[in-house]
């Protein structure tokens, strides 16, 4: 496949593979965090953390959308399916997401309508074809999706539509990316930064990581050589005793960002003067909320919802596993109680989830497996 | 005999769609429900066709339902599928599909040019794959409480002479094989219904895989350990099973394994693995070391064989699991399929 096999390509890797271990200085340990939930996934389907010598520890990040909402945002969206009129429509990543009363796919087989859309469009799409239902768009994600829900409220708004609305739990990147440094147990050497995010923001707003923190950031891409190419590029770095951001995904990621995305999403959004996350509590503007002039296509202006606050189950270890203080299976609960397939906490369910990745890739590790061997 | 209560761990308080996935929670409800109340005293592992012995005569049977959404789609449809499923169940277990029995259940309203297809098709179907209808049974729900038609298809086959299966006679070093690319139904599938704006040129893989079981029979008989075919959870879920089932560990190269570029595309974009996409014309079958390569030499020759390849191994680690290594040399393990991310494929 285009732009793909190039980017998987053995000898290449390789090649990246032996570069890091020249780089890393055999008396340090890395700690490198890569903040992209897509880059966790990357790294654990691709087997990448194989290739790195011990001393260089992958961190992962608290960038995976679906495990940073809180159980009570679950429970509010999902509050709104109690009127039989309503459609509540949500990714795919969503639906085993478990609120109080039950992950949206539990909602679905007790008769709710609960749908799986693919885009906002696609639930605006369903608001035309079921006018007599009101829609409700669960948005969720950073940047990266937070453009296409803009547009795609725009878009209502034109359009005149009545009967569409979006509960909004988008969130942006940076404040996340303070929490973690402000934690007092956290010791990193840099970033691998996110990709999709950058797309939207460009590679600006993460300057501040390596002139006030010292911490080198590199914006990645998410095939095994883009990773491991960073990781070259944060060494390299880290050797010359320099801290700057640089961009090694350059094929996608434009400096500047992408200014229409970031036009669309002022024009739609304004800061929260605070939200929760789950594992890192409540951080000052650091999410997004729909601005009154779109008030209509707004569930929250819109409806009534609970503003339920949940406290995640006190053995869960979501929080520390979210920060990288805890690797996943550190957590009492990691394949224990907590699997894929009856989640406790949200880092289980996405497959950008680090729990998740950890569970399905590498859940019995160590094992001694001669990957040479010819099969 | 001693009688003892069956024993329920099933306790789950209501059914959701991943108990008919295939994977994980479906396995859960036959082992933790079925098998304890309706087959307490079954030995060992529970495949998709039973052999039993009437009359001191050993026969395969097996039953399967077809609800895949749409009916129709590129390179088949429910009534090809209806046949060729329990076709291929019967195959892998060893055995030549001999009859088999269909019921409909169809839903008020449903335009009877749409049945009559796929009757037709079934018929064409079978005919392929030389087994004779021999009965059948029609039931009619009201408008609303059934999508438009569902079959299902119960068969009775004659067993292959010098074929003996089973997961416990799998032993390190066999070979596991694979008839051709994998996933093609699934995506199908998937792209037939329109939810996503995605157009590839791709086809549903169905068919009678006994031309192919035959001749991998015909060279390896005695050498061949397990058979599959790899349908709801794909061969991920099938292979882990295999692992559960026989206490190995299954090792497969992912270089080796053939998808086609609109599968692999698909599964890009929507965050899946090829390898829990379901087939409806493969199968994967576990081959003694000695004999693996005259039985892929015997599969590639066969029409329809061309894809095969040897896709891994079975090793004493990591027992009970499926690890998959990468092209860089990195590993990963692959689990049964978790939830339902296409749900009525088949």
């Amino acid at each position: 496949m285009k732009y793909v096999d190039e980017f998987r390509a053995p000898e290449l890797i390789s090649k990246a593979g032996e570069e890091i271990r020249r780089l890393a200085d055999p008396k340090h340990h890395y700690r490198i965090m890569e903040v992209c939930g897509g880059h966790t996934h990357a790294i654990y389907r691709f087997g990448l953390k194989d290739l790195l010598p011990e001393n260089v520890e992958l961190i992962h990040g608290p960038g995976c959308p679906v495990c940073v909402l809180p159980m009570g945002r679950i429970d509010d969206g999902l509050s709104l399916t109690a009127n039989p009129e309503f459609i509540f429509a949500a990714f795919g990543d969503m639906m085993r997401v478990p609120g109080t009363h039950g992950s949206p796919l539990e909602y679905k087989a007790r008769g709710m309508d609960v749908r799986i859309v693919y885009s906002p469009a696609d639930a605006l799409k369903l608001a035309r074809l079921n006018p007599q239902k009101h829609v409700v768009f669960f948005a969720i994600g950073f940047e990266t999706t937070a453009p296409s829900t803009a547009l795609t409220i725009i878009r209502a708004r034109a359009e005149g539509l009545p009967n569409f609305s979006v509960f909004c739990n988008h969130v942006t990147i940076i404040p996340a990316i303070r929490a973690i440094l402000d934690s007092p147990d956290m010791r990193l050497d840099g970033f691998v930064g996110p990709g999709h995010v950058s797309t939207v923001i460009g590679c600006r707003p993460y300057e501040w990581i390596a002139k006030d923190q010292g911490k080198p950031v590199v914006v990645s891409g998410f095939e095994p050589l883009d990773i491991l190419q960073s990781i070259v590029m944060l060494l390299r770095q880290l050797r010359g005793g320099q801290a700057i951001v640089e961009n090694q995904y350059k094929r996608v990621v434009p400096w500047e960002g992408n200014p229409a995305a970031l036009r669309a999403m002022a024009e739609v959004f304004e800061l929260r003067p605070y939200f929760e996350w789950r594992g890192l509590g409540f951080i000052s503007q650091s999410a997004l909320k729909i601005r009154s002039a779109y008030g209509e296509w707004d569930s929250e202006q819109r409806f009534t919802v609970p503003g339920v606050r949940v406290t995640d189950p006190k053995a869960a270890q979501c929080g520390e596993v979210l920060k990288g203080v805890l690797k996943p299976s550190q957590c009492k609960l990691f394949g224990r109680e907590c699997t894929p397939e009856q989640p406790v906490g949200a880092l289980m369910v996405s497959s950008e989830g680090s729990c998740a990745a950890h569970y399905n890739y590498s859940q019995h590790r160590p094992i001694t497996i001669d990957a040479a061997a010819s099969l | 005999m001693a009688t003892t209560a069956p024993k329920i761990k099933f306790r789950e308080p209501q059914i959701e769609m991943a108990h008919g996935a295939g994977g994980k929670a479906s396995r859960r409800l036959v082992e933790g429900l079925f098998a304890p109340l309706l087959f307490a005293g079954a030995q060992g592992p529970l495949s998709d066709a039973a052999h039993i012995q009437i009359n001191g005569t050993r026969i395969a049977m097996t039953t399967d339902s077809f609800v895949v959404s749409p009916l129709r789609f590129p390179g088949g449809s429910i009534g090809e599928l209806a046949i060729n499923g329990t076709v291929n169940d019967l195959a892998v277990s060893g055995a030549r599909a001999e009859a088999i029995v269909v019921t409909f259940v169809l839903e008020a309203g449903l335009p009877t040019d749409i049945l009559e297809a796929e009757v037709r098709a079934m018929g064409q179907a079978a005919e392929a794959a030389g087994v004779r209808i021999a009965g059948g049974d029609t039931k009619v729900v009201e408008h609303g409480k059934a999508d438009r038609m569902y079959i299902t298809t119960t068969g009775v086959g004659r067993l292959l002479p010098g074929v003996a299966i089973s997961p416990e006679s799998v032993q390190p070093g066999d070979k596991i094989l694979l008839s051709g690319a994998i996933g093609d139904h699934g995506i199908t599938i998937l792209l037939a219904r329109g939810e996503l704006d995605i157009e590839a040129e791709i086809r549903s893989d169905t068919r009678s895989v006994f031309p192919l079981v035959q001749s991998i029979v015909r060279a390896a008989g005695g050498g061949i350990r397990w058979m599959r075919d790899p349908t709801r959870g794909g061969v991920a879920t099938s292979l882990n099973e295999l692992a559960r089932d026989c206490g190995r560990g299954i090792v497969l190269s992912e270089e080796k394994i053939p998808v086609r570029d609109a599968v692999r595309g698909a599964c890009e974009l929507l965050g899946l693995d090829p390898l829990h996409i379901a087939n409806e014309g493969q199968f994967l079958a576990v081959v003694s070391a000695d004999q693996a390569d005259a039985a892929l030499e015997a599969l590639r020759r066969a029409p329809g064989g061309a894809e095969a390849v040897i896709i891994g191994e079975v090793r004493d680690e990591p027992a009970g699991s499926v690890l998959v290594t990468t092209l860089y040399g990195g590993s990963r393990l692959v689990d049964m399929l978790v939830g339902d991310p296409l749900p009525r494929i088949c």
